[in-house]
């Protein structure tokens, strides 16, 4: 007998309201054709209604239908991630598709899609539904990724992207099926009580050493990182953004849900090998950043670089570690969507002025972008007083604190190099010669996203204790 | 616990020796006589013509794609149906905003032509 309680309904609300938003743009896209406007507004309509929902849902965490996902708390914490990526992303693609010729109503539907599908795999209170929302959101972010169907680099960017995360996904189902097969459930709240016993069994960890490759894929951490720059180069400017941002941070909510509020990890090999794949991330990420000519390809290796700051916060698995980790995506989620969306303002067709050079010059003709951009690359690179300084900081406390100083000097270093290509686009911005502008006019919606995003990267950075102690009471179960 | 599996084992073995066996057997003993005909690629009594790997129309794998995704639907409602009783109200209406939510997907690949071929 199956129970849906009244409560259930009230608690996913955030949840449905998106999903059935998707699903009348939809219809709405269907019906009328030729009118993605349409498809614009009602998904813009869900996705604030769910970000007001979401709100009123920041209490403490509730698990609902039958122990399945939780709502409110931790998963609300994240939503409010997943759901301001995707109203950013779909205000700035509207003006950026117009442009490419690309504006299909589907656009907003798949992003609505994918992010009930970024929600679920937060809410997940068992690995069937991990499961399910990596799948509904990676599937949604294969089309996406391609969107621009006619360019070659768009098809090799969505056939790369689908090919190599349904080999990830392979990988996902078969520890989910050694951690079934050795302790005997998929509910994570009932294999953290029997971790201490588990721990010992090698097939079980094997089953975790799965989980990791396949979380790790999903967060582009060295080395499964391959896909990262092929599919953020390829696909459109605002579909990298919102990958970049909003499924990453999904796929660390889960790495984070699964990995440490569940697993007691500190001390225990999987802890070292997380260690490793941070350690490691930093330095492809940044070391290869430096010998990029795109903008794009360069904004792709630097988020393999703060995939590989973030898991440092993973593998120390204490509770700074975990704030540092929640903190941390908040605030690369605004810099580096509002970093990508000034570069679809620049970007023209046929994938011209894309290149460091497009930039020289930039400050003469559009002052303000150019301070808001400067922003972005200053937070990227972590320097105070911007969010990005604090992100830093949090995560590499949390790994001094476990006894893991080595990672933290590796952190430190890498973000030095960082420095060098970040200012790069600074330094050519203001101090070169140059004919660059914006393609055409931006519209106000926008300006006002963009600026949205760097005001909340310098007020994280002024008050970061406004979303720390947001954080604090999430990880007791 | 192995244990109980030993009789599977031995099966496997014993069909895949069998079946060498037989096909070994068959190859000594048999008498030959091909002809073009016996040579050729059987296509179900059709007469092949030309190379099979040449490229073919995309439409195939849209009639593919949509085949499964409603080929999975069923594979939901069969064992709803069978705990029909057991699942009650709340199965009903969980399984309707199922099926509501195909039908939404019928209605978009309707729509948009993906179900004629021209």
């Amino acid at each position: 007998m199956i129970v849906i309680r009244l409560e259930d309904l009230l608690y996913s609300a955030p949840l449905l309201v998106l999903t059935s938003s998707g699903l009348l743009a939809l219809i709405a896209e269907a019906a009328g054709r030729d009118k993605p406007v349409i498809s614009y507004y009602t998904s813009l309509i869900g996705v604030i209604t769910s970000l007001i929902l979401t709100f009123l849902n920041l209490g403490a965490g509730v698990p609902v239908f039958n122990n399945m996902i939780l709502q409110g708390g931790y998963a609300a914490y994240c939503n409010l991630i997943f759901l301001s990526s995707a109203l950013l992303s779909i205000v700035l693609s509207r003006s950026y598709l117009e442009r490419m010729q690309y504006h299909r109503g589907e656009f907003y539907v798949l992003i609505v899609f994918a992010t009930a599908g970024m929600m679920l795999m937060a809410a997940a209170l068992d690995l069937t539904i991990v499961f399910l929302g990596i799948e509904l959101m990676s599937i949604c972010l294969y089309v996406l990724a391609g969107f621009m169907r006619k360019k070659e680099l768009a098809n090799e960017a969505a056939l790369k992207y689908f090919l190599l995360g349904a080999f990830a996904t392979g990988f996902l189902l078969y520890g989910i099926a050694l951690i079934y097969g050795t302790s005997g459930t998929t509910n994570l709240v009932v294999i953290s009580r029997s971790f201490a016993q588990l721990s010992g069994n090698s097939l079980f960890l094997i089953g975790c050493g799965m989980l990791i490759v396949a979380f790790s894929f999903k967060i582009a951490a060295v080395p499964f990182h391959m896909w990262a720059p092929d599919v953020y180069e390829g696909a459109p400017t605002t579909v990298t953004a919102f990958m970049s941002t909003g499924a990453k941070a999904a796929a660390f909510a889960t790495f984070v849900a699964v990995f440490v509020r569940v697993f007691d990890i500190p001390g225990t090999a999987l802890s070292s090998v997380l260690a490793l794949i941070a350690a490691a991330s930093m330095i492809v990420g940044n070391v290869t950043a430096i010998a990029q000519n795109n903008v794009k390809r360069m904004l792709a290796y630097s988020s393999i670089a703060h995939t590989g700051y973030m898991l440092s916060g993973i593998a120390a698995g204490n509770a700074e570690g975990e704030q540092g980790i929640l903190f941390y995506l908040v605030a690369y989620t605004f810099m580096n969507i509002g970093a990508f969306g000034i570069v679809s303002w620049v970007e023209q067709q046929e994938d011209r002025k894309l290149k460091f050079d497009d930039y020289a010059g930039f400050s003469a003709r559009q002052p303000a972008v150019a301070v808001l951009m400067s922003v972005f690359m200053f937070s990227l690179a972590g320097i105070p007083p911007f969010a990005g300084f604090f992100g830093k900081y949090y995560v590499f406390l949390a790994a001094v604190k476990a006894d893991m100083t080595w990672l933290a000097i590796i952190g430190v270093m890498t973000s030095l190099v960082s420095v060098y290509y970040y200012l790069r686009l600074v330094v050519l911005m203001y101090f070169c010669e140059g004919e660059s502008d914006v393609a055409a006019k931006v519209p106000l919606a926008a300006i006002s996203a963009v600026t949205l995003a760097a005001v909340l990267v310098i007020l994280l950075g002024i008050y970061p204790s406004l979303l720390v102690d947001m954080t604090k009471g999430f990880f007791k179960i | 616990m192995l244990e109980t599996y030993i009789p599977i084992f031995v099966v496997i073995a014993g069909g895949i020796v069998f079946g060498i066996v037989m096909v070994k057997l068959n190859e000594w003993l048999g008498p030959r006589r091909p002809t073009d005909e016996k040579l050729s690629t059987y296509e179900s009594g059709m007469e092949p013509v030309r190379t099979a790997r040449e490229r073919f129309s995309v439409k195939f794998y849209m009639v593919a794609v949509l085949f499964i995704l409603f080929d999975i639907e069923v594979v939901f409602l069969y064992p709803w149906a069978v705990a029909f009783k057991e699942l009650g109200v709340a199965g009903y209406i969980t399984m309707t905003v199922f099926i509501v939510i195909l039908l939404i997907g019928l209605f978009y690949v309707w729509r948009k032509g993906a179900l004629e071929w021209d």
